[in-house]
């Protein structure tokens, strides 16, 4: 198809999305869908770990407690969801991913890092996307204990790139060479997912 | 992936709410059950919305993809294809995406289906495969609706149910029942969950889908009634 298609009577609802500018192909939710593969695990607080390691000089597991004494901070962040959804201005609270890599140490050829969960889900993402508190690991939203539906007790959330890489109920961080798909890369989905490239699908 | 002009070719009044939709494609296309197209609309100054609906046919036919569509409140493109569009509009769609939450007819466990409301949509084009197949392992449905009106695929359901030994229909009502109805009323809970179970040997497969509140419950009680993780795929709407 060379010429985008104009539907025929179709003017489309507008919403104001107050000046903010949607990612191609989105559309601004209020509520916050949820999406998952299959059921959510019930993790509770005093099982939980999460871990730090691959090619790291100090890898470490943290408990629950020993990750809530890591310094935390509130972020702000708009999220774009593949299946076409977009969220402004959601509130967190949790710890940049780039204070979990200066207390492990990265080595020189840590390029990628694999994100493992709870429930056995998995995303990849490139070192550079993860660094200068562009990534977090979410525990609190707007205020309260992330729910279980949306990742709790917490997720990794990667805010400018589409949602399914912001992995729920992430328990470790494996920092590697190279790169390899996570779950819905290795059926389909785009390794990268730049929402404002659209990279959905992995011949996006 | 490549976005594709199809003609809508049939459209038919399934509920009052949800009406289901044919594409003419313009070239064949293999899919899964449970797979999902994408769909763009888009007006003469290029603003543009897409949503991604559910395939409710089977992929016997490869020349056109049936979705089945419930009306949303407010609903940008929904509200388009029920109330405006007609049969010989063209769109663009692009698919089949999708490939978790689908069934290959060389699965051999028994499957366990569970939906509510318009969540039945990828579970029927799974029953719909079911049918057409050979040594059709076991199947029971366990499907939760507002009121009779709102049963999507009932007519459909029934036949299939009728002629076919190893499909079981379990249906409950969630807000009306019909008169003189002596079964389930309410949300599927965990003695219904339990009783569908028992029904089926061996360890199935499931498949749930509909609303977040629906699935969350399904698939938590799944677990707590012994089905591994790996065996609950699940599609949650809204």
């Amino acid at each position: 198809m060379d010429e985008p298609h104009v539907t025929r009577g179709f003017k489309g609802k507008r919403r104001n999305t107050k000046g903010k500018a949607l990612p191609p192909g989105q559309h601004e939710a209020h509520d916050f869908p949820v999406l998952s593969a299959g059921p959510t695990p019930k993790i509770p607080l005093t099982k939980w770990e999460f871990v730090v390691d691959g090619l790291v000089s100090n890898p470490y597991k943290l408990s629950w407690e020993g990750f809530q004494a890591l310094p935390a901070e509130r972020f702000t962040v708009d999220i774009h969801c593949v299946t076409t959804w977009s969220k402004f201005d959601t509130p967190w609270r949790g710890v940049s991913v780039q204070t979990l890599i200066d207390k492990a140490g990265i080595q020189a050829e840590a390029k990628f890092v694999m994100a493992h969960c709870y429930g056995g889900y998995t995303t990849n993402l490139p070192l550079a996307d993860l660094l200068d508190g562009k990534a977090f690991i979410g525990y609190e939203y707007g205020g309260f204990p992330l729910t279980p539906e949306h990742g709790g007790p917490a997720r990794l959330v990667v805010p400018h790139l589409y949602f399914w890489k912001s992995a729920k109920w992430v328990n470790r961080l494996e920092f590697m060479a190279e790169d390899k798909a996570g779950f819905w890369e290795s059926i389909g989905y785009h390794h990268y997912g730049d929402p404002w490239k659209e990279q959905r699908y992995e011949d996006d | 992936m490549k976005w594709k002009l199809t003609e809508l070719i049939n459209i038919r009044e399934e509920t009052p709410s949800i009406k289901s939709f044919t594409f003419k494609l313009p070239h064949d296309m293999r899919f899964f059950p449970g797979q999902h197209m994408d769909i763009r609309l888009r007006a003469e100054d290029g603003y543009e919305a897409r949503r991604s609906y559910s395939i409710a046919s089977d992929p016997s036919r490869v020349d056109q993809v049936e979705l089945t569509i419930d009306l949303l409140p407010d609903g940008e493109v929904s509200g388009f294809l029920h109330e405006e569009a007609r049969v010989g509009d063209l769109f663009e769609m692009r698919g089949p995406i999708g490939g978790y939450f689908i069934w290959k007819s060389h699965f051999k466990r028994p499957l366990f289906l569970v939906g509510g409301g318009s969540g039945l949509v990828p579970l029927m084009s799974i029953l719909r495969t079911w049918e057409k197949g050979a040594d059709k392992v076991p199947v029971h449905l366990l499907f939760s609706t507002k009121t009779q009106e709102d049963y999507l695929f009932y007519e459909e359901l029934k036949a299939m149910e009728s002629k076919e030994q190893r499909l079981t229909v379990t249906t409950t009502y969630t807000r009306e029942a019909p008169i003189g109805w002596k079964g389930n009323i309410g949300r599927v809970n965990g003695s219904l969950l339990k009783q569908s179970l028992a029904t089926i040997s061996g360890k199935p497969l499931c498949y749930v889908c509909g609303s977040t509140a629906l699935v969350e419950f399904v698939a938590n009680e799944l677990l707590e009634q012994g089905i591994e993780g790996a065996f609950i795929r699940t599609e949650r709407y809204g």
